[in-house]
């Protein structure tokens, strides 16, 4: 392989692999403040869709009249709607499982259900319909520099993913409210008796999770492929979800597993597109979720006498006030 | 008996359910009005497959004038719940219907056994029965004319192939793809990947991405959404539209598009059940009968190349042209159909193999 | 004023059995609003959905063969669910079930007799029973989490359909198309039984229900279960093993969903092709959490999906909306039986200021 196909790989490998990066950075926050929030796919879709039809509706050319800012702006607003349609997603998560105290399991499958049929529903509007992909806003020089493009060719929602890696691990880490939160899920009766709100600091942990699975859903209606189709997302939230359990809920060894999880999903192409019959193609089809097991069972049967999930996950909190 | 009215389909079933509960089959009278009802396997807004064939449903009704109306209903799964909404169709006085995807085949066949005075018309199968009939279309055809412009057009002399399922159609294609380049110049590669879907853009566009990646600088799809076509615009190569013109989602990259005309057949089957012609069969069209075209080159086509993906296609049409004329050899090298020697519907209907020169 | 939520002394019965019915009417009315506003016609589309296939007696067949895998399965999965155990995988069981039995079917193919059937049927029910025993081998060797594990297996489960029916279970005479052989006469089961035409699924799973029932509500291994779901650390002490719980709740969630599989396969489609997976696996979850993980109420809430899913084919030809609406309703009614399952556990009480009242006091 030479050093430009080499270069070609790796961005298709970050291409594939920042939707699960940024559905898991968002669905880590939330587990770790206690909560199972399973959501993830619909949350997803909600965002797809959201992203799609804001972005198709301000790029209107109609609007260039009487609004000329609107068309460049148009797929930063796109994103923002994302965001706010996993959010509002999340929100009913949030009140049927912390304030009602619903089934955590239950209730983020009832939203993966329930946010792929409205999602859907919407879509049916938007369907062959194109928009401008939400490509790099880099010059074209740096963009199509053979060296250049490993930097700087991807969409500004790349850069995004990993700066919120980032932020979060430094949040959880670094500063009291993030204390505070993995307090929130370790031990929520404690926190809960030093006067900390659990109930509020899951609720916003889940809306940031939100949110973040929104923007992540936008990244296949927005930059893969900028078109509209039901269910889109083709289960790569499951994959994030994965991912969260993969990287020991530790925010630094989510950006590893993500590319670990791209970079099966873009082998399986590149055996088949090579005619590596040695083995099935439906093999190679399965290896990222193979992979994901065997990680899976290597990464849980160590740490201290169980895994490192928060002790509080997925466990409703009911003060005995 | 209720009466039939024109309201809505399960509407008329439903109210004929509700007053006598076993509905006798097959005790219409005959109608002056033929109504025909069709099964989409999509959406009909999706551009491709299901919305040539809903276009050329209103087409048929158009031609028609009022002796014919047709009904539709979409996003019907290529599963067990087909076969209610087959029945439904059969049961509320359409006495022609269409299922317009393979995986309606078995679905087809039950229900036709409950309607022997019903007519069905399974598109792609190869299961009949007196009153089920099979219909496919050449598409091959309009992938050879793909094959001579990817093979003038390229400059890495390899090109790709997005497939979905290796069914004898998609197999069709590649071959004849690879067949026509190779006409241009015998050095040239197919690389080919399935991806086991008709339908999923972000697997599409991975796929692209990867061939193009891999060196490929043309590349024709047979999956059902423009994603391949976004990213081959996005890095400034060429490839074609599947099913209908693909143009407004990659203008400069969209070379041209195959689209499937389904017209002219569904208006031959509605005037052969008027005067009582029709019989079950297997029916093949292609560039000839009109059932296959190309849509408008790409005005920045070199005029050489248009002019000759215009003769591939005369030359189906007039028989002159045929792709899969030997010598014809397999991916081991050994030579299938000697020079000369043309392939028949007979060795193309199951093929299962692909040429020289096929990659994946 | 103040309203809050009062913890009961015990589970509200009464409202046990009331809040699945009120969530089915909450999900129609929120439902018909909704569509009504996006510009459908709302209420027509809930009468269509929800009623006709009720009405309409010749949808009484399709309803049948939708509901009794759907149960099936949702069998299993509620004993489980109330080990607090999740298999998420159910999807996959479900056509590896088909898959073993297609596999005896291949051997089988010019024989005759009356052991081929059930030999099938014990193929794929241990096919489907092995298949999530991995991921309880995963949980109790690993301690990997069964939602994840399961979910992954049912991608796995999903690729090796398309080996199978690409390759060594290919049909011969199939064109090279990807499935299998149809299924001799010796391989398959009638439609219609007992003189109905339903399906035998059907009966088995009204059968199984019982069968359910009594395990769980009278045996020392259904205590055990309950035990080990609401209090594990009780369970410790009392000598009731999750890991067994792990083993015995997934294997035999396993062999329903397996047995749900090949008896579609034999009675419905009589052969396997990539088409073949359903969905019933995911649907079966929703059904056992409306039923309130009980065997009764499992068989009442598969027969209300599988009345939705028929009723939205129904919808998507009269009032045109689109076939996502299914979906739509099945999720509503999930999210409103779960928000109504705090009725069973609180109670509401107003307190107007002054002297404490407790409005609608419930039994």
């Amino acid at each position: 392989m030479t050093l430009d196909q080499l270069i070609l790989a790796f961005i298709t490998v970050v291409n594939i692999s920042t939707p699960i990066l940024l559905a898991a950075t968002g669905e880590l926050v939330v587990e770790k403040s206690g909560v199972l929030n399973l959501g993830v796919e619909g949350m997803m879709l909600c965002g797809a869709i959201a992203g799609f039809a804001v972005t198709f509706v301000a790029g209107d050319p109609s609007y260039a009249d009487s609004a000329p800012w609107l068309a460049a702006a148009a797929p930063w607003l796109g994103v923002a709607a994302a965001a706010l349609a996993g959010l509002l997603a999340s929100l009913l998560f949030g009140f049927m499982t912390l304030t009602l105290g619903a089934n955590q399991v239950a209730t983020g499958l009832a939203l993966v259900i329930f946010g792929t049929g409205i999602s859907s529903l919407i879509g049916t509007a938007y369907v062959g319909i194109a928009i401008q992909s939400f490509d790099s806003v880099f010059p074209d020089a740096l963009v199509n520099d053979p060296i250049g493009k490993l930097f700087f060719s991807y969409s500004p929602l790349v850069y995004f993913a990993l700066l919120m890696v980032a932020a979060v691990g430094f949040f959880l880490n670094k500063t009291r409210a993030g204390l505070v939160l993995r307090a929130v899920g370790e031990n929520d009766l404690s926190a809960h008796s030093i006067g900390y709100s659990v109930i509020g600091v899951r609720y916003l942990a889940v809306m940031f999770g939100g949110a973040m699975s929104g923007i992540a859903g936008a990244y296949f209606s927005m930059v893969i492929t900028p078109l509209w189709a039901e269910k889109m997302t083709a289960g790569r939230g499951w994959i994030a979800l994965a991912l969260v359990v993969f990287a020991g809920w530790r925010s630094g060894r989510l950006l590893g597993g993500a590319y670990f999880f791209g970079l099966f999903m873009t082998l399986e192409l590149y055996a088949k597109a090579s005619g590596f019959s040695f083995l099935p193609s439906q093999f190679w089809a399965s290896m990222p979720y193979l992979m994901a097991i065997i990680v899976l069972a290597a990464i849980s049967a160590r740490g201290r006498g169980g895994s490192e999930a928060p002790a509080c996950l997925g466990k409703p909190f009911i003060p005995d006030a | 008996m209720a009466i039939i009215t024109r309201r809505g389909l399960i509407q008329s079933a439903g109210m004929a359910a509700l007053a006598s509960p076993f509905i006798n089959k097959g005790g219409w009278a005959a109608d002056e009005t033929l109504k025909v009802g069709y099964i989409y396997l999509g959406p009909i807004g999706d551009f491709g497959w299901t919305w040539a064939h809903e276009k050329g449903r209103k087409e048929m009704v158009a031609a028609m004038g009022g002796k014919v109306t047709a009904d539709y209903v979409e996003n019907v799964n290529e599963d067990q719940s087909a076969t209610p909404v087959i029945r439904d169709l059969a049961k509320s006085g359409h006495k022609l219907i269409f299922t317009t995807s393979f995986g309606y085949m078995d679905q087809t066949l039950e229900v036709a056994k409950e309607f022997p005075d019903v007519r069905f018309e399974h598109a792609t199968g190869f299961k009949r029965a007196d009153n089920v009939a099979t219909y496919n279309n050449r598409f091959y055809q309009a992938r050879a004319a793909m094959g001579v412009i990817s093979g003038m057009m390229t400059k890495t002399k390899t090109i790709g192939y997005l497939g979905s399922f290796k069914v004898p159609e998609v197999v069709q294609g590649v071959n004849a793809y690879a067949l026509a380049a190779q006409s241009v110049d015998p050095s040239i590669k197919v690389k080919l990947v399935m991806i086991d879907s008709w339908f999923d853009p972000a697997k599409e566009a991975a796929a692209a991405e990867t061939l193009t990646n891999l060196g490929c600088d043309v590349v024709t799809t047979h999956t059902d959404s423009p994603a391949a076509l976004q990213v081959l615009e996005k890095k400034k190569l060429y490839g074609f539209g599947q099913g209908a013109d693909m143009s407004r989602f990659a203008p400069h990259a969209c070379l041209t598009s195959i689209e499937d005309i389904w017209s002219p057949y569904y208006i031959s089957r509605a005037k052969a059940v008027l005067d009582g012609s029709w019989k079950s069969g297997d029916t093949w069209w292609g560039v000839k009968e009109g059932s296959v075209k190309i849509s408008p080159f790409n005005k920045a086509l070199p005029a050489p190349v248009a002019a000759a993906a215009d003769k591939v296609m005369k030359g189906w049409a007039d028989g002159s042209y045929n792709v899969f004329t030997g010598p014809i050899s397999d991916q081991s090298g050994k030579e299938r159909f000697a020079k000369g020697a043309v392939m028949e519907d007979k060795d193309l209907g199951p093929i299962d193999w692909y040429v020289k020169g096929v990659e994946g | 004023m103040r309203i809050w939520l009062e913890k009961r002394q015990a589970p509200s019965n009464v409202m046990q059995a009331l809040t699945p019915v009120g969530a089915v009417l909450m999900t129609m009315i929120v439902g018909a609003l909704i569509f009504w506003a996006i510009g459908y016609d709302g209420p027509r589309a809930v009468w269509d959905i929800f009623f006709t296939p009720i009405l309409a007696s010749y949808k009484w067949p399709d309803v049948a063969t939708k509901a009794a895998p759907l149960i099936l399965i949702a069998l299993g999965l509620c004993l489980g669910n109330r080990a607090k155990i999740w298999n998420i995988g159910a999807e996959g069981q479900y056509v590896l079930g088909a898959l073993g039995g297609a596999s005896v079917a291949k051997y089988t193919q010019g024989a005759t007799g009356g052991w081929i059937v059930p030999l099938m049927i014990v193929v794929g029910m241990a096919a489907g029973a092995a298949w999530a025993g991995i991921a309880a081998f995963l949980r109790n060797r690993f301690r990997v989490n069964e939602i994840l594990s399961s979910l992954m297996l049912v991608y796995v489960a999903l690729q090796l359909l398309n080996y199978l029916v690409t390759g060594p279970l290919k049909d011969p005479n199939g064109q090279n198309f990807p499935q299998t052989a149809p299924f001799t006469a010796a391989q398959r089961l009638p439609h219609d039984w007992f003189g109905w035409p339903f399906p035998p699924g059907l009966y088995l799973a009204f059968a199984l229900a019982l069968v359910f029932w009594l395990v769980m509500a009278r045996s020392e291994y259904g205590l055990g279960i309950r035990i080990v779901g609401d209090a594990p650390r009780a369970a410790r002490y009392g000598g009731y093993s999750q890991a067994g719980a792990v083993w015995s709740t997934l294997t035999i969630s396993g062999a329903m969903a397996g047995l749900a599989g090949v008896l579609e396969a034999m009675t419905q489609s009589g052969q396997l092709n990539l088409g073949f997976p359903s969905g019933y696996g995911f649907t079966a979850i929703i059904v056992s959490f409306l039923g309130r993980l009980h065997p009764i109420g499992v068989v009442l809430a598969g027969l209300v999906l599988a009345i939705s899913y028929v009723g939205g084919q129904v919808a998507q030809t009269t009032v045109h909306v689109p076939s996502a609406t299914a979906g739509i309703f099945q999720g509503m009614m999930l999210f409103f039986i779960l928000a109504s399952d705090v009725l069973v556990r609180r109670r509401v009480r107003i307190e107007w200021g002054g002297a404490a009242k407790s409005a609608g006091s419930r039994a």
